[in-house]
């Protein structure tokens, strides 16, 4: 049990998908103006990575393995995440039309998040369990979802802020993010795992 | 091989289908009024509303939040179906309207920079680079982008011209009035 917690804790802070692997920038930088916008998208991604890596890994073990269709792996796995966000899609545009609307764009734009894919090829690559699979996933989109609400949360107060005129907008918006992977940098002190 | 394809064909359709379930089970009862409206405007998102395009304009109506009389392209003849659709009265003399309108090139100054053609939400404008553009008639909505984008004002609107190919009978009403000839 505490291995699992171990998992959790090592990808959500020692390996940050964001901050430390550079996956999934795209909503990293476009969804982070506001927190409440920036915490549903976390949310919205966290369902997608969970529900797409459990299939993924079920399809890659019961079927890509055993038929030797291992070049399959990419396209499979993309069409499963792009059935996964239009899944996604409806719901949150059923059950919260507020935050569809918030969104917008990067709703569907999951699919292109390579984070989403990038967790599924990591699963396989390291050959994890079934449920380290679920674990490793829902740690990293933890810290997914984490990183995109602190920098949503900072870049709340930037727009308070006087910045010179050269920075203002997105570029400041760039060194912030590195200055947060700096600090998350920190915790590969940590060694879990 | 065939393995291959039976999967990914399994695969799609068994994603298909879950996705159909799926829509049918959340769908969204979205405003028929409004659906009733965005089929009634340009469809060409022309932007000059100042709104993000017409389905939203057309929502924004529905909703009582922007007027029946929004839509410059659609003109009095938009304004008028549209207030006849939300049963209200709508001044139609508020509204400038010269008549159908499309764009078309001077000639002489056009440069050929294309970037008029980029702009044209309906692919009207023609021409490549370094040549002279000119504008399909057919394809023409007259939303009036290609004018603000031109940087030599090549690019105007005039009213629709009559040519041997579109010239139609006048309409019985407007014979009898002797204003309109």
């Amino acid at each position: 049990m505490s291995d699992y917690f171990f998992l959790l804790i090592a990808t959500a802070l020692v390996n940050n998908v964001v901050l430390v692997k550079f996956l999934g920038l795209c909503p990293f930088m476009g969804v982070s103006k506001r927190i409440d916008s920036a915490l549903g998208m976390g949310m919205a991604t966290t369902f997608v990575i969970v529900l797409a890596a459990s299939i993924c890994w079920n399809i890659e073990h019961w079927l890509l393995t055993p038929l030797g269709l291992g070049y399959l792996r990419i396209i499979t796995f993309i069409l499963v995440i792009a059935a996964v966000v239009q899944f996604t899609e409806m719901v949150i545009h059923k059950m919260a039309p507020a935050l569809y609307q918030t969104l917008g764009i990067y709703l569907p734009l999951i699919a292109t998040n390579c984070a989403v894919l990038g967790l599924v090829l990591i699963n396989n690559q390291e050959k994890h369990s079934f449920v380290t699979a679920l674990v490793y996933d829902f740690g990293s989109a933890a810290g997914f979802t984490l990183a995109l609400v602190m920098f949503a949360g900072m870049r709340e107060r930037l727009a308070l802020a006087r910045v010179p005129e050269v920075f203002s907008g997105a570029p400041i918006g760039f060194i912030l993010a590195s200055l947060m992977s700096l600090a998350f940098m920190g915790f590969s002190g940590l060694n879990f795992k | 091989m065939l393995a291959a394809i039976a999967s990914l064909t399994v695969l799609g359709a068994v994603l298909g289908l879950g996705l159909g379930v799926a829509a049918r089970k959340f769908a969204i009862d979205g405003d028929p009024l409004a659906d009733e409206i965005a089929a009634l405007m340009p469809g060409s998102n022309c932007g000059q509303c100042g709104m993000a395009g017409c389905a939203i304009a057309a929502k924004a109506i529905a909703e009582g939040t922007a007027t029946a009389t929004v839509c410059p392209p659609g003109g009095k003849a938009l304004a008028a179906s549209i207030a006849a659709k939300l049963g209200i009265s709508v001044d139609l003399d508020e509204i400038a309207d010269n008549g159908p309108m499309m764009a078309y090139v001077k000639e002489e100054i056009c440069i050929g920079c294309c970037k008029c053609n980029k702009v044209c939400p309906t692919d009207a404008m023609i021409g490549a680079a370094k040549q002279i553009h000119g504008v399909i008639r057919e394809a023409c909505t007259g939303c009036g982008l290609c004018v603000e984008r031109c940087p030599t004002e090549a690019a105007q609107m005039q009213p629709v011209p009559i040519t041997l190919q579109h010239w139609v009978w006048p309409k019985p009403a407007s014979v009898t009035t002797p204003a309109s000839t």
